[in-house]
């Protein structure tokens, strides 16, 4: 059993953080590495990155969004509770070096994950440009955080009712018409992640994504992550999470997240009948963002 | 003229009472239903008890089969099952899932003239029996030595290996990397051919023993095989399985409704899918399904699909039924409840539609042509041939590869050159001190008691070593 040491309601309680005693998994967590967890027997396995982890108190920190039967099942654990397993950390390590100037864009929920991507880069020496960007204000995360580790924070909404008015790409086209960045960083909805890669692909700017496909044991053994890169079929559990996105068939991606939309839908249904809630009604771009 | 027979008259085999097939391939529940006393007895009444014992020196492991099979006849149920654990920890899976028509039943005096005797069912019977009445293993407990050993994979290997060193008085901690233990007994084999609960039995039965289980540890991953070392543990057993899913490399693989088998037999078995919405994790329940590949993983994924409702079932591949390696039992089964077989026949391309979903499968007929390296007849495509086979699912099932993740992590391991670890035949010790390795990571996908008969010589000679290294 892994206990929730700490939980926190971000963007109006559809946003959660868990930060979950796991003292072998801490010890071990790199930025950029992922966990499967279950919240109990009847439960899937849920893959999520790592927003943080901390070797010495032995625990590492999950955030998503709510959006499914799962999170949704998630989100019902208080602190004090317990998942019945987390397994990890899983995935390659991002590779952290030096390199210059690094612009970390995260959108959604990603930027849980960009976080510690951004904070080793910054720890290395790196000059770091941050944008990170919601829907709207108050489905912003981690502001603070990454101001603290940013050189520079940039930050914008759909609808303009914080920051910037525009998308994460409207904010890089304006930091690429004075800055020539060695490395972008991207992690947010896949579409936030193919238009990030299109528009560094003609200036030839390096660019890792985070993916999260479906997948169940997240060892390499069932190969649902399978992800095209480069034309060659690569398993994002062992090979990834983060690949180059000037190579990933981010169409494949996209169509294969929606595999089992139907059960999703079924399953959601169930539990609406059974909560007396309907969740159906959350807004698809959150759906996209857990992604 | 008819001459009257030399030899009292044979008895007929007693056939174990099954589910209809119409019935059970609508439900997940065991197929076959078990021998009652009655049968059993009757059973094991037919057994010549011969000297030479040709079906213990087919059985990997060498259980005493003449030794339980007496018992068995004369009604002593309890010795029976003693007999039996005194070799093989597993009685209740292997009496199920072994091939035994090619190990002990095949070498049976018996079947040279008639039916050799159902050991498989024998053996079944008496863990059932065991199971029901409570009684558990009644060897003599051992003084502890001090000594700890780590089994890596809680798998038929692994789970063999802890329970032959706890009896040796060894401290023995089995690493599940999966929440759930038994490996492939839990996520590869369905519940219609051996029931989940049965697997958690037997590890049961090795945890009141005193075997320590830890769930979700990846080792290489959460733990390397030096920080076992580290931890305290004198020997250590790699039996981690193949797991790396293969699959055909031909056009269109990444289509919604093509997956390993890997991944839809872990669906259903591991996270119960087939129980789906009551357990979250759900699973594409094609209407026309196709399953690539001739062994005993198509043919529980073939007869899953179903049971999961499927219309129409098609186990493809691309040799004759003759070189199919499935179980001739599990063709039988799979045929009865209605799986049609295209046999000589090979995939060339999944066909899909706008949304990236399957809606085809382009293939090849094929000929025979020589031998290859394996011995069996080389299929060659005839030219000309394509044709579809309509399906909104392909489960692929052509065998698995060696996983990388724990030998990645473990640069100094020795592999062969297909990433398997190499080890001793007779031992199984590895390159590295301290280290031994079985099962499927070793030989590359086969048998639950294979893997069993690998623990078993790997036990054996950790004991050895633990023994002298004092």
């Amino acid at each position: 059993m892994f206990k929730i040491i700490k939980r926190q309601e971000m963007a109006g309680g559809t946003i959660i953080l868990n930060e979950i005693a796991a003292p072998r998994i801490a010890r071990k967590a790199r930025p950029g590495q992922f966990v499967i967890l279950k919240a109990n027997e009847t439960g899937e396995r849920i893959p999520l990155t790592m927003a943080d982890f901390n070797p010495r108190q032995g625990t590492i920190t999950v955030i998503y969004a709510v959006v499914g039967r799962s999170t949704s099942l998630f989100s019902q654990l208080q602190e004090g509770d317990s998942y019945q397993d987390v397994v990890g950390p899983l995935g390659r390590p991002t590779r952290l070096e030096r390199m210059g100037t690094v612009v970390c864009i995260g959108g959604g929920t990603g930027v849980a994950v960009l976080y510690p991507i951004a904070r080793g880069l910054k720890l290395l020496g790196n000059r770091v440009i941050s944008i990170i960007g919601a829907r709207e204000k108050e489905l912003l995360i981690l502001e603070d955080e990454m101001r603290a580790i940013s050189d520079d924070l940039l930050v914008c909404t759909d609808g303009g009712s914080y920051g910037q008015q525009g998308l994460v790409t409207d904010l890089l086209a304006q930091v690429l018409q004075e800055e020539r960045p060695d490395l972008v960083v991207a992690i947010g909805p896949v579409p936030m992640m193919r238009a990030v890669s299109e528009m560094t692909r003609p200036c030839n700017i390096k660019t890792l994504v985070s993916l999260n496909p479906i997948m169940i044991d997240g060892t390499g053994m069932c190969g649902g992550c399978r992800v095209s890169v480069g034309g060659e079929i690569r398993f994002a559990c062992v090979d990834g999470p983060e690949f180059d996105g000037h190579q990933v068939d981010f169409d494949e991606l996209m169509q294969r997240l929606q595999a089992y939309r139907a059960e999703e839908r079924q399953s959601l249904e169930c539990e609406s009948q059974s909560l007396e809630i309907h969740r159906c009604k959350m807004e698809p771009q959150i759906v996209s963002a857990a992604r | 003229m008819e001459t009257a027979p030399k030899h009292r008259e044979k008895k007929p085999r007693v056939s174990m009472p099954e589910q209809e097939p119409d019935q059970r391939a609508g439900n997940f529940q065991e197929v076959p239903l078990g021998y009652t006393a009655e049968m059993a007895v009757e059973e094991a009444s037919r057994c010549l008890q011969c000297k030479k014992e040709p079906c213990v020196s087919g059985c990997p492991v060498g259980v005493d089969i003449p030794g339980f099979v007496r018992c068995i006849r004369s009604g002593e149920f309890g010795p029976a099952i003693q007999k039996i654990w005194a070799t093989n920890s597993l009685p209740a899976v292997c009496g199920r899932v072994c091939p035994q028509e090619i190990q002990c039943e095949g070498r049976c005096v018996l079947g040279k003239k008639g039916e050799p005797l159902a050991i498989g069912h024998l053996e079944r019977f008496a863990a059932d029996f065991a199971r029901d009445a409570c009684i558990s293993c009644d060897a003599a407990p051992v003084r502890s030595t001090g000594k700890k050993v780590a089994v890596v994979g809680s798998g038929p290997a692994g789970l063999t290996v802890a329970g032959d060193l706890i009896a040796k008085g060894h401290q023995v901690t089995v690493f599940e990397a999966l929440h759930k233990t038994g490996g492939v007994l839990a996520y590869g084999i369905p519940e219609f051919r051996l029931p989940k609960d049965i697997v958690a039995h037997e590890v049961a039965q090795l945890e009141r023993m005193g075997v320590r289980f830890e769930c979700n540890m990846v080792i290489g991953v959460t733990l390397t095989l030096d920080e076992l070392f580290e931890e305290g543990y004198d020997a250590v057993f790699l039996g981690v399985g193949a797991g790396l899913p293969r699959f055909m490399d031909i056009p269109g693989e990444t289509l919604i409704g093509v997956m390993s088998a890997n991944e839809y037999l872990s669906r259903a078995n591991l996270m119960k899918a087939y129980r789906f919405p009551e357990y979250d994790t759900p699973i594409p329940r094609g209407r026309n399904v196709a399953v690539i590949g001739g062994g005993n993983v198509a043919t529980d994924a073939a007869r899953s699909a179903l049971r999961l409702g499927a219309d129409r079932v098609s186990i493809v591949y691309r040799r004759s039924r003759q070189e199919m390696p499935a179980r001739a039992e599990e063709i039988r089964h799979a045929e009865e409840e209605g799986v049609e077989l295209h046999l000589l026949t090979n995939p060339v391309r999944f066909l899909g539609d706008d949304d990236g979903r399957l809606v085809g499968m382009e293939c090849l007929k094929m000929t025979l042509g020589e031998p290859d390296s394996s011995g069996r007849r080389r299929p060659v495509p005839e030219e000309g041939s394509e044709f579809v086979i309509e399906c909104d699912l392909v489960v692929v099932a052509v065998g698995s590869g060696a996983n990388p993740l724990l030998t990645r992590s473990t640069g100094d391991l020795k592999l062969n050159r297909w990433g398997y670890i190499e080890a001793d035949p007779e031992t199984g010790k590895t390159n590295l001190e301290g280290v031994w390795a079985g099962g499927d990571i070793v030989t590359g996908s086969a048998t639950v008691i294979l893997a069993m008969g690998a623990g078993r010589k790997a036990a054996d000679s950790i004991q050895k070593y633990l023994t002298e290294k004092g």
